[in-house]
């Protein structure tokens, strides 16, 4: 099998099976759904330059051919990115079950009523 | 190359971090701060106005790396007008939020400026993956921003939020691979010069990637099937802060601009305005299920929200047209539609606030001291948003009927743009009537103890109507302004040259 089926399968089953899960109902399986999500195109991205086996990443009047080092740039940032998004999507569901009891991701129960708090515009100084 | 086309970008960050380091403890160190440099930014915003008034692209390289390889900001009079328009609108909204909103929770000037500079840069960027970088800072910010205040219905809402915004960076994050892989530049001016010479095995792989992006940017301006996060969103964040995002699906229409007006503009060969079919007909949609949405609606801010979904629906109509008469009343409609919406949202606080138990739910309540004002001011924000004479909505819905007159769907806009305005008009006479007639006929409150309120707030508020009334005095300026505007933003020859010619000039400078 080649380099290119591999990597193409792996990227499919990862963005079908993070699709799946971000369509689930409960947090948790939402958050993984996006991770597998990022993973995928973590992946994309880094074939985007192309697979190519043994060459520099810059040119080199020895080499003959090079691998384009900028999807790899791109990746690094797209990880740092998502990265932290996780982090915080993480603390958003589980403060969120915290505070509602319920880590359903709809919000029927929560739209009755009005949508402002008391006091809203001035706080106590 | 003039430095201070960065300097939007930097003003912020650098606020926020002083903000974050200096001030975290101290919240009059913090607003006063933060309202200095919200005014800076008003002034340098202005002085790049001017300074673009002459037509001229400019292209700032960062590191004065040359342009297809290094990240390149690009000031033209779009940009301009954004930043300025964001600047005043940003202004407007942080003195409302000094009188108390800003105490719900920490951090809310860092965040504030945090989200200024994603705003700023998304509007400067020459480069699509600083775009998404970009994007990524404001959404970051704006997550932050939203759940000021925190409460379980912030923090559901919240979730939701968060959740449309991942996916839809994943998917900016595909395109731009896919856009790469083709044209091998991501800077957008080179890409513009490319995208006409893409050979015929990859046209469909670089069509692929301008369609995903054009969703992505979608989602940003609310474009129906991608619209149903902004009603919740909007109505579970505070007001200034709803203030500040009608500003951010503008980011959303602004980047269709750039993106298919620009680089895939007239001249792009195979994909020549690759996502012109697309636009007027979900535009259509979305006014028309804007303006059911505020038919429907039983309390006010979800009124409102249903209100911003229709201006982006009328905006949009006009941009999908990508000629300079469809442009230039898309801009004018744009300015007035962000002034229009931040006024309603603080609005709404204003009144919620002062109805007592009622809040903003459209049913009779007892009347509040002063309900004249709130009355009044709800009036004429009423009537800007939905058009009527003879406030600037009725100038920019006059113009975009006057642009789309001649094209193939005139039949179907028109009947649109008119029937939806007719079923906003009455919403919003009956959420009026109910708010501000209906509740002068019941007994008045129990005399409780009133709290002091202060005035600025609601000068706040009036200062955005103030700019609608303005827009609509100097309508002829104005409209003459974004006809220039409209003009060099499909000029691609002119922006290309800026960008990449601009390597010689670096050069020959030796800077």
């Amino acid at each position: 099998m080649s380099m290119e089926f591999l990597l193409a399968s792996a990227i499919g089953t990862l963005t079908a099976a993070g699709v799946y899960m971000t369509l689930r109902a409960r947090t948790f399986p939402v958050i993984i759904g996006l991770a597998l999500l990022s993973y995928a195109v973590n992946l994309f991205l880094f074939s985007m330059g192309r697979l190519v086996v043994d060459r520099p990443p810059i040119i080199h009047p020895l080499a003959t051919t090079y691998t384009d080092p900028l999807p790899q740039a791109l990746v690094l940032t797209a990880i740092v990115i998502s990265f932290g998004m996780t982090a915080l999507i993480v603390v958003l569901a589980l403060r969120s079950f915290l505070e509602t009891g319920s880590d359903n991701v709809a919000m029927r129960e929560m739209n009755e009523g009005a949508n402002i708090e008391p006091r809203s515009e001035e706080a106590p100084r | 190359m003039s430095h201070w086309i960065v300097a939007p970008t930097l003003l912020p960050a650098l606020t926020a971090a002083y903000l974050i380091l200096f001030a975290r403890n101290d919240i009059f160190h913090q607003r006063i701060v933060s309202v200095a440099a919200t005014l800076m930014l008003v002034l340098l915003t202005f002085g790049l106005y001017q300074l673009a008034g002459d037509g001229e692209s400019r292209a700032y390289l960062l590191g004065n790396w040359p342009a297809p390889f290094g990240i390149v900001q690009v000031l033209d009079r779009l940009s301009a007008t954004m930043l300025l328009l964001t600047a005043c609108l940003a202004f407007i909204v942080v003195v409302y939020a000094i009188h108390g909103w800003d105490r719900r929770g920490r951090y809310f000037h860092a965040l504030f400026q945090f989200q200024l500079l994603g705003i700023n840069g998304a509007f400067l960027t020459g480069d699509f993956f600083n775009l998404f970088v970009f994007f990524e800072v404001m959404l970051i910010a704006s997550y932050g921003l939203m759940l000021h205040g925190g409460g379980p219905r912030r923090l559901k809402a919240g979730f939701q939020y968060v959740t449309i915004n991942l996916i839809s960076s994943t998917l900016f994050l595909f395109a731009v691979g896919l856009i790469y892989s083709v044209t091998g530049t991501l800077n957008m001016a080179d890409l513009a010069a490319k995208a006409g010479q893409v050979g015929a095995g990859e046209v469909a792989l670089l069509r692929t990637g301008a369609l995903l992006l054009f969703m992505v940017f979608a989602i940003k301006a609310a474009l129906v099937p991608l619209h149903w996060w902004l009603p919740t969103t909007y109505a579970a964040a505070s007001a200034p802060v709803a203030a500040l995002f009608a500003i951010m699906t503008k980011v959303g229409a602004y980047s269709i601009l750039r993106m298919y007006g620009l680089v895939f503009g007239a001249d792009a060969g195979p994909l020549a305005l690759v996502a012109a079919p697309w636009v007027i007909p979900a535009a259509i949609v979305t006014l028309a299920i804007g303006a059911i949405g505020v038919l429907a609606s039983r309390t006010l801010l979800d009124l409102v929200c249903f209100s911003v979904v229709a201006s982006m629906g009328t905006l949009l109509i006009a941009l999908g047209l990508f000629d300079e008469v469809g442009i230039a009343a898309a801009l004018y409609y744009l300015l007035h539609s962000t002034l229009a919406g931040a006024a309603l949202f603080l609005l709404v606080d204003l009144i919620a606030v002062r109805r007592g138990r009622a809040r903003d739910r459209l049913n009779a309540a007892p009347p509040f001291p002063r309900d004249y004002v709130y009355g009044g001011l709800f009036f004429l924000a009423a009537i800007a948003m939905v058009g009527l004479p003879p406030l600037s909505g009725f100038l920019g819905k006059l113009l975009i009927l006057d642009a789309t007159r001649e094209t193939a769907h005139a039949g179907v806009i028109w009947a649109t743009v008119l029937g939806s305005s007719f079923l906003m008009l009455v919403g919003f006479s009956r959420a009026g009537s109910v708010l501000f007639w209906k509740s002068a006929a019941q007994p008045p409150q129990e005399e409780e103890e009133e709290p002091k309120r202060r005035v600025l707030p609601t000068v706040a508020a009036g200062a955005l109507i103030a700019g609608m009334v303005l827009l609509s005095v100097f309508a002829g300026p104005v409209s003459r302004a974004v006809t220039d505007t409209a003009q060099q933003a499909l000029d691609t020859r002119a922006y290309v040259e800026a960008v990449l010619g601009s390597i010689k000039t670096a050069r020959a400078t030796g800077h």
